[in-house]
């Protein structure tokens, strides 16, 4: 057989492939059967479960207190975000009034998360596209976050440093001028990364037009975070329905309106700045004050419902509590933006190549034991 | 809509309709452009052991507003009520979770199957009455 005729079967079969679920793309365990069509991706249908650990039945057993130590382990890279969505649900159904000191440290602390955690989704976003340089330019900044972590709550990665009512303890004496050092020192290494990856022809190539959303469609699917406004859906909770300090710093919601992978990831690299500027706002202002409420030591919420939407890393996250009155949750749910961003995933990469199903789940930022529960 | 009961006094205005109507009042909801809810930010359903309570939480992008649609299923032997995949997509993941973990059925669903669990897994784990002597212990 010559070479044409070959290329000409191979593009005429369809077949089905299994991506994953150890795949280094994937960020985690998940698997992906794709409808193939030579290289062309025609379908991509998402197989999960693998780490689902059954977190809300769980919580149905658990003490409101206890359930924050399980939300870490969701999005363990929003940690901090996700354990100050239990606690607010708790304080707003118990209509606690948490002081200014508290609801500070909270939102500096969400913003060095969200750094954090954008800056691991930069260097793994470089390594899937085979730049493995963006990784150690990523780690050696990060460390220097989880290091202000470490010295203040004594974990790195899930932290637990919320308590319904404030906080675990008080920030470490070294906390404020150790953030301060990080903003100017990463100030000026935030220009790196562009330096390094966001000018790159090759990921321009492999991202710009690659894996389009519609504005439309971001909303429909519930594309949050990120990733939505990437897209233009102007989706930012810290925006549209503040908590904590948020009500009372300046910043700009981040939107680009092409809705392609690369879009998405300039809304993460402005997002970074946009942190660093709202952590300056606070961090020289923090109230003196007590770091927790004084709460009753077995803590009952009255019947009702309670939710709460909070911006994580990746997007809307949502607790909703179903209360009988008991001190354990009669239901809890967790709206995970992973999982709703998963959803869109077929619309995205159908019709593209399988390197550029890399590219958009890199541009997505998936943790897969957020979409699992 | 006739016959919905209308509660403003929680943390979110509140509908709740008999389960033959929730298919036309989120058509309704979305397609009015007084209403104009195009974002459906969670969908899930809680267990009160004699009958289902189905929760959808709508937003609105042009708006700026929230509500709550609920709607009971009292049938436990075989709960079913109609999707919303046709009028937000983005229901589709969330039906599937609770079609694996309540054992509710969606109507008209493009693509219903278990989502977290295996296929061969027996029972439904979020309801109530769920047990699993091995691991599930209580204390």
């Amino acid at each position: 057989m010559t070479e044409e005729t070959i290329t000409g079967q191979l593009e005429e079969q369809e077949f089905s492939i299994n991506m994953g679920p150890q795949h280094p793309s994937t960020h985690g365990v998940l698997r992906m059967i794709l409808k193939l069509k030579g290289e062309t991706v025609e379908e991509v249908k998402p197989q999960l479960g693998y780490i689902h650990r059954g977190i809300e039945k769980m919580c149905e057993k658990l003490t409101y207190a206890q359930t924050i130590h399980l939300t870490d382990r969701l999005d363990y890279m929003s940690a901090h975000i996700l354990n100050e969505a239990v606690c607010l649900t708790v304080e707003n159904a118990l209509e606690v009034e948490i002081p200014e000191h508290i609801q500070y440290i909270r939102t500096i602390m969400d913003e060095l998360n969200r750094i954090a955690s954008h800056q691991l989704w930069w260097s793994a976003f470089g390594m899937d596209l085979g730049a493995l340089t963006t990784f150690f330019y990523g780690l050696r900044d990060r460390e220097k976050i989880l290091d202000i972590f470490e010295e203040t709550c004594g974990a790195r990665l899930l932290l637990s440093y919320n308590v319904p009512g404030g906080l675990m303890f008080d920030i470490h004496p070294n906390f404020q001028k150790r953030v301060k050092e990080f903003i100017t020192y990463f100030r000026k290494k935030l220009p790196e990364y562009d330096a390094l990856l966001t000018g790159n022809p090759i990921l321009q190539a492999r991202t710009k037009g690659v894996g389009m959303l519609t504005r439309e469609q971001a909303i429909a699917y519930g594309v949050s975070g990120p990733s939505g406004r990437g897209s233009g859906f102007s989706c930012d909770v810290r925006k549209h329905q503040p908590y904590s300090a948020y009500s009372k710093v300046g910043f700009k919601e981040i939107l680009y309106n092409e809705g392609d992978s690369f879009a998405r990831y300039k809304v993460r690299m402005d997002e970074m700045w946009e942190s660093m500027s709202i952590i300056e706002q606070l961090i020289d202002n923090i109230p003196e004050g007590n770091h927790a409420v004084k709460m009753k030591a077995i803590i009952k919420l009255p019947a009702g419902e309670y939710y709460q939407r909070v911006e994580a890393a990746r997007g809307e996250f949502g607790v909703f509590v179903v209360s009988d009155g008991n001190k354990m949750p009669y239901r809890m749910k967790f709206r995970s933006p992973n999982f709703s961003n998963l959803a869109a995933i077929n619309t995205m990469a159908s019709g593209q190549k399988i390197a550029d199903l890399i590219a958009i789940g890199g541009s997505l930022d998936f943790v897969i034991p957020d979409m699992d529960r | 809509m006739p016959g919905a009961e209308i509660d403003t006094e929680k943390q979110f205005l509140t509908a709740t309709v008999e389960n033959g109507q929730i298919h036309d009042l989120a058509s309704f909801l979305n397609n009015t452009p007084e209403t104009c809810f195009d974002y459906l930010f969670c969908e899930s359903a809680v267990d009160y052991s004699d009958h289902f309570m189905m929760v959808y939480h709508l937003d609105s992008t042009k708006h700026r507003h929230q509500m709550v649609m609920k709607t009971k299923i009292t049938d436990r032997e075989n709960p079913s009520i109609d999707s919303m995949c046709n009028v937000w997509i983005g229901a589709e993941y969330h039906e599937r979770e609770i079609f694996d973990l309540f054992g509710i059925k969606f109507n008209n669903h493009p693509d219903l199957r278990k989502i977290f669990l295996d296929n061969d897994w027996v029972g439904f784990p979020l309801r109530k009455d769920y047990t699993d002597p091995v691991n599930i212990v209580e204390r």
